[in-house]
């Protein structure tokens, strides 16, 4: 029959395939070498290069990003590249080898997770701290005034879930005031929380308070005095697998900077 | 469904027709050996499952109250979400398979759409609809008072959205194998339509409707994005084994290995239960 055709044609279709393994593999190695060599040429001048990868908690996403573009704009050839989310599953994602430079938690437990398993440089340092507040629908159409409020029947709000620090902090400052609430649902990070806000499908959420300036006009902000109780400090640190230590030693000098934290305390955050 | 056919295969490959004929001996290394590697692929992750697993704080974590709110919400909103999926998913099976309509095409295209659509934007469509602000929720909550999200309804509704068009896609699929004629024989012979659609159609094509529901059934179990989306994250309520699982990874990853396991024993029955199609199947 058509053995030999076909033989032939299934060996081309191996060779295909093991010519694209190769010309993957070939890619990969040599982004390696330059990275290593940008590292090299770093270390060697002032001159900074390359990307810089930020892990950072979802609550510092508009602070951050103005922090990165400023950063570019100091040090052409740089680009600072962001990864924000729940700053658990970012320390997971760290821990089990996420190619990440430096790392912003919102709470010192989030950040102890990283420092445990030993892959930060050095001590973290706080950088800001930031409050919680309320944030109900524009105009506040339940009229809430207090944390108790929220424990009002047939309201729905939205929480942090536990393991997050914004879910902590609330259930600290829920607890210090012996309230007990329970919410529709339990958010896998803090712009969760407020998005179910912002799409009016909750009520009220308790937030940070630089979440609630972030979101405009969309939603309207009430402090409560409880939320004293459950200030978060925000550490910040350099990972031991950067790749672009320098460069990443210099976005920290930045977020440390009374630029940096003019930038930040314009965002609601407080002063460390 | 093969089984007609296995005897022959199996007694031997000289009997058999040379163009169904099995290769058992020799297979050429430039397939062995990317078949080898694209299995390991698939089953390592899982092994490593194994491998991990806390064995010995298994029993505890498996028992604890959170972890059986979820299996019991996971276990009860993706059977309702298979029984959604068949009373409206069937019908429009038959009137992909056997009716002509213009635009029936596109239609089936987008049945499949939620099939590619990544879960998180059908959940965060869902809530544009359904929602308390959403087009149609709007006037469910001022006129009847029912909003769906954070409800368990809600976690039914998104797996539903999932899981339909594997129903649809294969239940349609096996109407188009079945025999038309017999249905049309029931007609001339006085039955009406619907007659003929519940007395003959539907025991004609039970295999596959059984198939399509264990796969959406299934679907429904492993949903998350949607679920999350658009019904919350709440222990009892809303929260089912994969969020469960996502938000455990957080801060006890043991417990997200344990409730993982699980997921993945679920999974393998449910292919066991399948068996005819895909484990012995040719």
């Amino acid at each position: 029959m058509t053995r030999s055709v076909r033989r032939t044609r299934m060996l081309q279709l191996a060779g295909a395939g093991a010519a694209a393994l190769m010309a993957l593999s070939a890619c990969s190695s040599s982004d390696d070498s330059s990275t290593t060599k940008a590292d090299k040429s770093g270390s060697a001048s002032p001159k900074l290069s390359g990307t810089v990868t930020v892990f950072a908690a979802a609550s510092l996403k508009e602070s951050f990003t103005t922090l990165g573009q400023e950063f570019e704009k100091q040090h052409p050839g740089t680009k600072v590249s962001f990864n924000f989310g729940g700053s658990d599953t970012l320390a997971a994602n760290i821990t089990g080898g996420a190619p990440a430079d430096v790392f912003a938690a919102a709470s010192p437990k989030t950040m102890k997770i990283v420092t445990d398993k030993s892959d930060a440089v050095g001590t973290p340092a706080t950088f800001v701290r930031n409050q919680l507040e309320i944030a109900t629908l524009p105009g506040n159409p339940d009229k809430v005034a207090s944390l108790k409020d929220l424990t009002k029947s047939g309201l729905k709000v939205v929480l942090c879930d536990k393991t997050v620090p914004c879910g902590a902090a609330a259930q600290k400052a829920l607890d210090a005031s012996k309230l007990k609430l329970t919410p529709v649902s339990y958010e896998q990070d803090v712009k969760g929380a407020l998005t179910k806000v912002e799409l009016k499908e909750a009520d009220a959420a308790v937030v940070y308070k630089t979440d609630v300036k972030a979101a405009g006009d969309k939603v309207e902000g009430v402090e409560f005095p409880e939320s004293a109780k459950a200030v978060n400090a925000y550490p910040i640190a350099l990972l031991k697998s950067a790749r672009n230590a320098e460069a990443a030693k210099a976005f920290i000098a930045l977020v440390q900077s009374a630029e940096g934290q003019k930038v930040l305390t314009e965002a609601g955050f407080l002063k460390p | 469904m093969t089984s007609l056919h296995e005897p022959g295969a199996a007694a031997g490959p000289r009997t058999g027709g040379p163009r169904r004929r099995r290769v058992r001996v020799g297979a050429p290394l430039p397939l062995l050996l990317p078949g080898v590697l694209a299995l390991a692929f698939l089953l390592l992750p899982l092994l490593a499952l194994l491998v991990r697993a806390p064995w010995r704080s298994l029993p505890a974590q498996l028992t604890s109250t959170e972890v059986w709110q979820a299996l019991q919400l996971s276990l009860v909103s993706a059977t309702a979400a298979t029984a959604v999926s068949l009373v409206l998913g069937v019908p429009l099976a038959w009137l992909l398979a056997r009716t002509d309509f213009p635009g029936r095409g596109l239609v089936r295209a987008l049945v499949t759409l939620p099939l590619v659509l990544p879960p998180v934007v059908g959940g965060v469509a869902l809530l544009l609809a359904l929602g308390r602000n959403g087009i149609i929720g709007k006037w469910l909550d001022s006129w009847f008072g029912i909003t769906l999200p954070f409800t368990t309804t809600g976690v039914i509704i998104a797996e539903a959205f999932v899981a339909m068009p594997f129903l649809v896609i294969s239940v349609e699929g096996t109407l188009r194998a079945a025999d038309p004629r017999f249905e049309e024989a029931a007609t001339t012979l006085g039955a009406s339509r619907f007659t003929a659609f519940r007395r003959v159609t539907l025991p004609l094509i039970a295999p596959g409707i059984a198939a399509g529901s264990v796969l959406a059934w299934a679907r429904a179990l492993g949903e998350f994005g949607a679920t999350i989306t658009f019904a919350g994250n709440f222990p009892g309520r809303t929260q089912t084994m994969p969020l469960a699982v996502y938000l455990a990874l957080q801060n006890d990853p043991e417990a997200a290995v344990s409730l993982s396991l699980v997921l993945l024993a679920v999974s393998i029955a449910v292919l066991a239960g399948l068996r005819d199609q895909w484990l012995t199947g040719s």
